[in-house]
């Protein structure tokens, strides 16, 4: 028998009908939905008179558009409010389960997904919500969605969708200290660029991802989007088996003895063809940082910024100037240092227990520095109940930390959690866009780890100095 | 609605990796139905932070109106999914966008919604972002685009997203009529979660 990659394996057991001179009609195991992508699809099911074909393969969260003040006050804001009042609607008049900004299950729906057992191996999953690569990292085939793709899911439970090519990026080595998860992605991305992944599908290889948590695995699947390629994902392993055990969701007694042998066989197979391949050394990485307008670029914290002048392209060398004019920027100069207004710790990125931990770590025993707004964002209720059994928030708000309800909040600031023109941030998300975190503000991209140690020092920081 | 053969001037935006945050912000997102999102176009590129215009912006200038036809840099539509960003294109009366290269998700959402992402070869394109306001023919039928100069090229487009264009096929509901082998699929494989369980 040939040898297959997992996704050739996941997508050959999801294949519905294949009529020729069409694409595939694949089905969809898992559906998360949430209230800024759906609206419209549901509209749509409205007009045609149509019902939600699997409200039982399809859960809510809110997550966008939900303030991370006290839940206790009002929200403020009426349009976004409107758009939470219909997500209640849509899910009740369909039947969908929904964690509301009531239930201690709602979450960025990324980080939802994982922690309540309901992303497992070998599932294809959607979203409309491009970071939903983020649940590859349990060898699921997971890919964002537009809305109208979320209106035919809902409908069909199935997807209209060609086969992609496999893209295998190893990285193998041991990360030295103060070099995480995020300085692989971001170093992965710099290298390819943000486009170097489309029409793929990365799957992610070797000694140090075997060794990653699943909250690392999460980050890195997490930013396949950034590189281009629209689901990233990693081969399940006893590290998958054991984060998943005893989950809400995940199977129980004997079905979970027969999943877990189910999920072993797949895994790539020795031999499998890749289109392209990357190899990065993990013992070389520094931790990473991005000085421009777009997550490829990306420097190691020890680097200058790059000089338009030394870009022969003529698109990439205004790419790069223009870059550097809107971030204020000089080039061949050090991003260490730069002063920094705002430290954000969160997103789908960076924003489960373990990132929290690491952010705590660095500012335990320190204080924020008093020119520098931090906001530490937990990814869900579930992650902001764990980290209060620990005492993180204690240690971020006595250190002078604000500590949110969760949600999105200032990766794509719809939520009034925003940067104020001209502010720079160092923050732990997935987009450093002109106006990402809002607008005329300036984005540095970098780990949990490097956006504590600079909220202490207030400048650009390389955390190895205060290990 | 079936896609018809375009003849328009172009108006060009010579920027690589336009993300979908440029070309509709998230501000904008907050709307529970597709009206009016037209206005939020490229809205931090069009006006200065007082809510003036920026003259020099491509689109702020009078040559633009009316022109169906996009060209723009490497990569175009990367970043979020949102299909908002085609939706305000075509609020605005784009039909075609030109690049050398679309992201994946932005393709899939503008296709959907007679959008259509021409891929053009590197010299076609610097030739067009070298002249604003040409007017170029797009013809789907024959997957050619004609430049004023008389040069010419075809681009790739999937078969079944082409022929779902020109004959104004719906999408859903030819997902719909395979009923059967969706319900034959879902007989055979069990349902690995059940989210109404808990």
């Amino acid at each position: 028998m040939k040898s297959r990659t997992i996704v050739e394996k996941i997508w050959e057991t999801h294949v519905v009908a294949e009529p020729p001179g069409a694409p595939a009609l694949l089905y969809i195991d898992l559906h998360l939905i949430h209230e800024v992508t759906s609206p419209q699809a549901f509209s749509m099911l409205r007009e045609r008179g149509l019902k939600v074909r699997r409200p039982d393969l399809t859960i809510a969260t809110m997550d966008h558009s939900t303030p991370t003040t006290s839940r206790e006050l009002p929200i403020l804001d009426k349009e976004g409010a409107a758009q939470l009042a219909q997500m209640e609607k849509n899910c009740a008049d369909f039947g969908i389960p929904l964690y509301n900004l009531k239930s201690d299950k709602q979450g960025i729906v990324h980080v939802m997904g994982p922690e309540q057992g309901l992303t497992q191996p070998g599932m294809t999953i959607v979203c409309g919500d491009s970071h939903t690569a983020t649940h590859g990292a349990f060898g699921a085939l997971a890919f964002g969605i537009g809305t109208s793709q979320v209106g035919h899911v809902l409908a069909t439970q199935c997807l209209l969708q060609a086969p992609s090519k496999t893209y295998a990026i190893r990285v193998d080595g041991a990360l030295k200290p103060g070099v995480s998860a995020k300085d692989i992605i971001l170093a992965v991305i710099a290298k390819i660029g943000i486009g170097g992944g489309t029409g793929c599908v990365f799957e992610y290889l070797g000694s140090t991802i075997r060794g990653l948590s699943m909250e690392e695995r999460m980050t890195i699947c997490n930013m396949s989007i950034e590189g281009g390629a629209r689901a990233g994902l990693v081969a399940p392993d006893d590290t998958t088996y054991q984060y998943l055990a005893g989950r809400e969701f995940a199977p129980k007694g004997a079905a979970w003895e027969a999943a877990v042998t189910r999920w072993r066989k797949l895994a790539s197979d020795d031999g499998a063809a890749y289109a392209h391949e990357l190899k990065i050394d993990a013992e070389v990485l520094e931790p990473m940082v991005t000085f421009g307008t777009n997550p490829g670029m990306g420097i190691p914290i020890s680097g200058a910024i790059p000089d338009p002048a030394s870009v022969s392209d003529p698109l990439a060398k205004s790419d790069l100037t223009n870059a550097l004019k809107y971030m204020d920027l000089e080039p061949g100069k050090p991003l260490l240092g730069h002063p920094i207004d705002v430290v954000f710790v969160g997103s789908c990125t960076n924003s489960r227990i373990s990132d929290l931990r690491a952010a705590a770590g660095v500012i335990q025993g320190r204080k924020v520095n008093p020119k520098v707004r931090m906001l530490v964002v937990p990814g869900s209720q579930q992650v902001k109940k764990q980290a209060e059994a620990e005492g993180l928030d204690k240690i971020f708000r006595e250190a002078g930390a604000d500590f949110r309800e969760s949600g999105c909040s200032m990766c794509l600031a719809m939520n009034g959690d925003q940067l104020e023109p001209g502010q720079y941030s160092v923050s732990t998300s997935n987009r450093n866009f002109e106006g990402r975190q809002g607008k005329g503000g300036r984005t540095f991209l970098a780990s949990p780890l490097t956006a504590a140690a600079s909220a202490v020092t207030g400048v650009v920081t390389d955390v190895r100095t205060l290990l | 609605m079936k896609f018809e053969k375009i003849e328009s001037k172009t108006v060009v935006i010579a920027v690589d990796n336009i993300d979908t945050d440029q070309i509709i912000p998230a501000r904008y997102l907050k709307a529970i139905s597709k009206e009016g999102l037209g206005e939020g176009l490229f809205r931090d590129w069009r006006y200065n932070p007082d809510g003036s215009l920026k003259p020099d912006f491509p689109l702020n200038q009078a040559s633009a109106r009316g022109a169906q036809i996009l060209v723009a840099g490497d990569n175009f539509g990367c970043g979020s999914s949102r299909e908002h960003a085609p939706w305000a294109l075509t609020q605005n009366g784009f039909r075609a966008v030109i690049s050398t290269s679309f992201a994946d998700i932005f393709k899939g959402n503008a296709l959907k919604n007679g959008l259509l992402p021409v891929v053009a070869p590197a010299e076609a394109h610097t030739e067009l972002l070298r002249t604003p306001g040409a007017v170029v023919t797009i013809d789907l039928a024959s997957q050619t685009a004609r430049l004023p100069t008389g040069r010419s090229f075809e681009f790739p487009i999937d078969s079944f997203a082409k022929q779902c264009l020109l004959e104004g096929v719906d999408e859903l509901g030819y997902m719909l009529a395979q009923e059967a082998a969706i319900a034959a699929y879902e007989r055979a494989h069990p349902s690995l979660v059940n989210t109404r369980s808990a």
